[in-house]
């Protein structure tokens, strides 16, 4: 279980250009300011949220090869705090973001500690178990609501009435801006010197340690950085949704966290966001087609499995001979 | 470039505001209906498909198409999740211009619609969620409630059951705040009636295996064991009961919450003898039995309509009939005012009226599951024990505190 | 909440008996998971889909099948069936339900699993993940969510009053035959030729290839034997349980949780873990019934983080 994936496993070392990656960016980054002049708005701010989710999990899964099984609980801390101050003590959404953020980083640190000791599959359960530990207080603390959850959060005027995010154009440029911060720190993180540190440890743990790195020392960081992020994207989609619930820190969000990602291509730094956008569009668009969504959904799977297996991106990047 | 993408940007604000302005504009004479239930989970059979099949049919028996509207339904799926619920009637509100959003069965997730609807006006037809909050602090100008709620299941079925004898209960409670409130409700109406509640065990949900918090139940002797859960929480602790002799053995079982697709599932051998209020019945009378085999032939399993899916139908009609007395459906309040003007009368739930707090009022009835030998044949499954008239089946207008009530 | 000071004692007994008849349920599908992970190496999420397969399998077995197939309905396609008659009971299905879903488990890994050779094991969680979401999905939309009704066999009906408890006679079958299932299989594969072969082809698959063994053959057997245990589970629990689409969706982590404690591919670890877990949850359930649901991942928790491999894992 040296590494979680070898096949989505991202070419290093000399040749590789990141111009694709820059030019996939832009667009990217391009395509979303128009977005919401075509597109329901709700849709895309909703996707956003997943997105940062997944890639912060990425920079875990892709970069680390620390699969979580428990991304959920980080999320689901994120929303609840947010939540919380905004609907019990009236504070704007704005502090209950960063408040949100803080707590999902005190939780991944304390997690953290615990989890990198173990490697592989263990990793994942012992971030699962973790996790459900987490939904346990969620269902049983009384500031939660249990399953009615906390709402409304009232989004309202913030920055002195600079900005409305009743209104949804400014309450997704909002969320763009909180995205592609994220986004764009995750995408420095693993192009940085430390980033490069995670990737040795990934491809052979007891080299780079032989080599002088403390590896726990590295992982930790690399999950407590996740968490955190995994925190700002669920303190951000419970200002979107209005709504902390039970849904966020339950172990099947884990699992569609993992999915997209999967999905969209692990270790590629724009495949998480297609898989999520994918996986919500899904979600939404078939909400319509009501009592086939899952049969729809479990084909896309064993589809992707069987023929795309490096993920979307993955897979079109290596048709086209890029080197992600 | 730059340059380019400024007029781009300019172009695209253009086309927009040209898309968006017209289909406000064309408003008149059209509807459109959106059925927001569980279409894949534990409330599936309860609401689901079948809440469709009622809205159709509550639109055809309204006769609103022959005076000119035409009516859209789309069918909904909220997963349970409070979440998706919100995000689908917020879609469904802004896209699909729905006038009004139908049934969602599972309170958390109508709880999360509710100030939605309220905000852009709209209107709220709760059939499915059963919290009393909806009618009373969580009470809006918007919604109506069809559904029974936690204070007429608890008032019913405790105080029923409290009055002809059953003076101890226990309580087996799905651990969350559904099943709790659910739990305090009866709780309050047993003690009330000069009962006695002996004890409450809390089982986390969805748990396959009721036989340990069974068999606590039948240690504290209690004569009532008040299941306060639902759907397959209920049906597990049912059936485990009816095999652990916690009926043989002299004590009652109470689900505080039971549809009719429950008790088809678990089968009569095992259901019998179960006591329970429900607002409806396909077989009270001549109409309902016509209603309920008409709905019977359309509805995809053909099983016969819950109490969730006649109020589904009752509330629709109703809408219909004020929105078409209305001659507009734009102003969800002015609809919801209006449906509130005059008497419902209906084939499910006979005449009746709607409170200023959103609450419809009818009668509801004790019922008690046939044992099999009594049952003539498919779905033939309650009998009548006792009527509980409108005014004293749910809870009083001043006791809600519900803002709109002055 | 802490009522256990008040409780008498004798009825420690009942809760006990109740722990480790649940217990053989976790043991069952523990062990079939543990055998398709250890000889696989794949994390069948499906095995949830497969449980809840082998208790309706039980169910058409005995108020017969309906076969769906695909219709034109004023130009729309839609699903019409036709009713293929069956009335076989119970002990018929402890056989056929687990042999019928085992060939079309075995049909999976022959169509879709064995691609995923040789990969790491989340892309056969990814697989089997996305194939139980499409069982449950269609039984969902064909036979809805409340579920079926299936009595307990008329010679198992009733139940012996213990003092204690009122122990029906059902659940002391249930023991019996879940211990008979796991020890069989626990013999089979590490006491048997046939386990010898199994086990030496899942460590070096080349050279018992070349002993003339047909490896292929032999994961695809296994697979649809960890298949059909989760399906014998299924029947067992279809009268006591409802037999519902989504009666297995909620017990995969849980029974994750137990494999990953008894050590992952550890036969006998997953069995012994299974009842343990079927016996300390029951002992939360009086003590402390909110935590019932949780208990498992907190001793999944401490267990990793004593002993790595788990319980009964040899270490890696």
């Amino acid at each position: 279980m040296a590494a979680v994936l070898d096949t989505a496993r991202p070419a290093t070392g000399k040749g590789t250009s990141r111009r694709p990656e820059i030019i996939g960016i832009a667009l990217l980054l391009a395509a979303l300011m128009v977005a919401p002049f075509f597109v329901y708005p709700f849709f895309l701010m909703d996707a956003l949220c997943f997105a940062l989710m997944a890639c912060a999990f990425n920079l875990l899964v892709g970069y680390a090869g620390l699969l979580s099984f428990g991304h959920a609980m980080f999320m689901g801390t994120g929303s609840y705090i947010c939540a919380w101050l905004a609907v019990t003590y009236g504070q704007p959404v704005w502090l209950g973001i960063i408040a949100g953020v803080a707590a999902a980083t005190l939780l991944g640190a304390l997690t953290g500690v615990l989890a990198i000791r173990r490697q592989g599959i263990y990793f994942s359960m012992v971030t699962l178990a973790l996790s459900q530990l987490i939904y346990f207080v969620a269902v049983e603390a009384s500031f939660t609501h249990g399953e009615d959850g906390l709402q409304p959060v009232a989004q309202g005027k913030i920055f002195g009435g600079l900005l409305d995010l009743s209104q949804p154009l400014q309450l997704y440029f909002c969320v763009l801006v909180i995205f592609a911060a994220g986004f764009l720190l995750i995408y420095r993180i693993i192009n940085s010197p430390f980033g490069e540190v995670l990737k040795a440890i990934r491809e052979n743990e007891p080299r780079a340690i032989s080599l002088g790195y403390k590896a726990d020392h590295y992982k930790f960081m690399a999950f407590t950085l996740s968490a955190a992020l995994t925190g700002l994207a669920g303190a951000t989609k419970a200002v979107v949704v209005q709504h902390a619930s039970l849904s966020d820190v339950y172990w099947t969000t884990s699992g569609s966290i993992i999915l997209m990602t999967l999905v969209g291509g692990m270790g590629t730094i724009l495949g998480p966001v297609l898989g999520a956008f994918i996986i919500e569009g899904m979600q939404n668009y078939l909400a319509t087609a009501g009592q086939w969504v899952s049969v729809i959904q479990g084909l896309v799977f064993v589809v992707c499995v069987l023929a795309f297996r490096k993920g979307i991106i993955g897979e079109v990047a290596a048709r086209l001979g890029i080197r992600l | 470039m730059s340059v380019n993408k400024k007029h781009l940007f300019a172009g695209l604000m253009l086309v927009t505001t040209a898309l968006i302005a017209p289909a406000h504009a064309a408003a008149s004479k059209s509807l459109t209906l959106a059925v927001i239930t569980d279409m894949s989970g534990l409330y599936k059979d309860a609401g689901g498909p079948g809440s469709v099949v009622a809205v159709k049919m509550a639109i055809k028996d309204s006769g609103i198409e022959k005076q000119g509207w035409s009516v859209k339904v789309i069918g909904l799926d909220h997963q349970n999740k409070p979440d998706v619920g919100a995000n689908v009637a917020r879609q469904a509100i802004d896209q699909d211009h729905a006038d009004a959003i139908i049934d969602v069965p599972n309170s958390a997730v109508a709880l999360a619609i509710e100030p939605i609807v309220q905000e852009k006006n709209k209107v709220f037809l709760i059939d499915g969620a059963a919290a009393d909050i909806l009618t009373g602090a969580k009470c809006s100008p918007n919604q109506v409630h069809f559904a029974t709620d936690t204070w007429a299941l608890a008032h019913g079925t405790g105080g029923a059951i409290t009055k002809s004898g059953g003076k101890t209960w226990f309580f087996i409670t799905a651990d969350y705040a559904f099943g709790k409130s659910l739990e305090k409700n009866t709780g309050a109406v047993v003690i009330a009636n000069g009962g006695k509640v002996l004890g409450h065990v809390r089982a986390p949900l969805s748990t396959p295996d009721f036989s340990s918090f069974l068999l606590q139940a039948q240690a504290s002797k209690a004569q009532v064991i008040g299941l306060a859960n639902a759907g397959g929480d209920t049906i597990n602790s049912i059936k485990q009961g009816a095999e652990f002799g916690i009926q043989k053995g002299g004590q009652t079982m109470a689900p505080l919450l039971l549809f009719i697709t429950d008790v088809n599932s678990l089968g009569l051998k095992t259901a019998q003898g179960l006591e329970f209020t429900s607002s409806f019945y396909w077989d009270l009378n001549d109409k309902t039995r016509a209603f309920s085999k008409r709905y019977q032939a359309l509805e995809p399993l053909k099983h016969m309509p819950t109490w969730d899916q006649a109020a589904v139908y009752s509330s629709t009609l109703q809408y219909l009939k004020a929105v078409e007395k209305l001659g507009d459906a734009t102003d969800g309040r002015k609809v919801v005012a209006e449906m509130k003007s005059f008497p419902t009368d209906d084939a499910v739930f006979g005449k009746g009226e709607i409170r200023a707090d959103g609450r419809a009022i009818f009668p509801t009835y004790l019922f008690k599951v046939k044992s099999p030998a009594e049952s003539k044949g498919p779905w033939d499954y309650y009998k009548l024990i006792a009527k509980i008239p409108a005014d004293q089946a749910f809870r009083p207008l001043k006791d809600g505190h519900c803002p709109l009530v002055k | 909440m802490f009522q256990f000071m008040h409780y008498p004692p004798q009825l420690w007994f009942g809760q006990l008996s109740l722990g480790l008849i649940n217990g053989s349920f976790y043991a069952l599908l523990s062990l079939g998971l543990a055998v398709i992970f250890g000889m696989l190496n794949i994390v069948n999420f499906a095995h949830g889909a497969v449980y809840m397969l082998g208790a309706f399998c039980a169910w058409f077995l005995l108020n017969g099948f309906d076969i769906p197939y695909p219709v034109l309905v004023h130009g729309h396609l839609a699903l019409a069936s036709a009713h293929l008659p069956s009335h076989l009971n119970m002990w018929w299905a402890l056989f056929l339900s687990p042999l019928f879903v085992g060939i079309f488990g075995m049909i999976l890994q022959r169509t879709m699993l064995r691609r995923l050779d040789g990969l790491e094991p989340i892309y056969g969680l990814l697989l089997t993940f996305g194939l139980a979401a499409i069982i449950q999905g269609l039984l969902q939309n064909a036979y809805g969510s409340s579920g079926e009704p299936y009595d307990i066999p008329g010679v198992l009906s009733g139940g012996h009053n213990l003092g204690f408890m009122f122990l029906p006679n059902y659940r002391i079958f249930v023991v019996v035959a879940s211990s008979i299932v796991c020890f069989g299989t626990w013999f089979a594969i590490e006491r048997t030729r046939f386990g010898a072969t199994l086990r030496a082809a899942t460590e070096n698959p080349k050279l018992v290839q070349a002993f003339g063994i047909n490896v292929p053959l032999m994961i695809t057997l296994t697979y649809g034997l960890g298949v059909a245990i989760a399906a014998f589970a299924g029947v067992l629990a279809a009268p006591i349980y409802q037999v519902n689409p989504t009666m297995g969706a909620d017990l995969i982590v849980v029974v994750f949780a137990v494999v990953v404690i008894g050590g992952m591919g550890s036969i006998l670890g997953s069995i012994i873990s299974g009842y343990m877990l079927g016996l300390i949850e029951g002992v939360t359930k009086v003590i402390y019934p909110q935590a019932s649901g949780v208990i498992v991942f907190v001793i999944m928790a401490v267990v990793l983080l004593m002993r790595p491999s788990g319980l009964f894992g040899r270490a890696s």
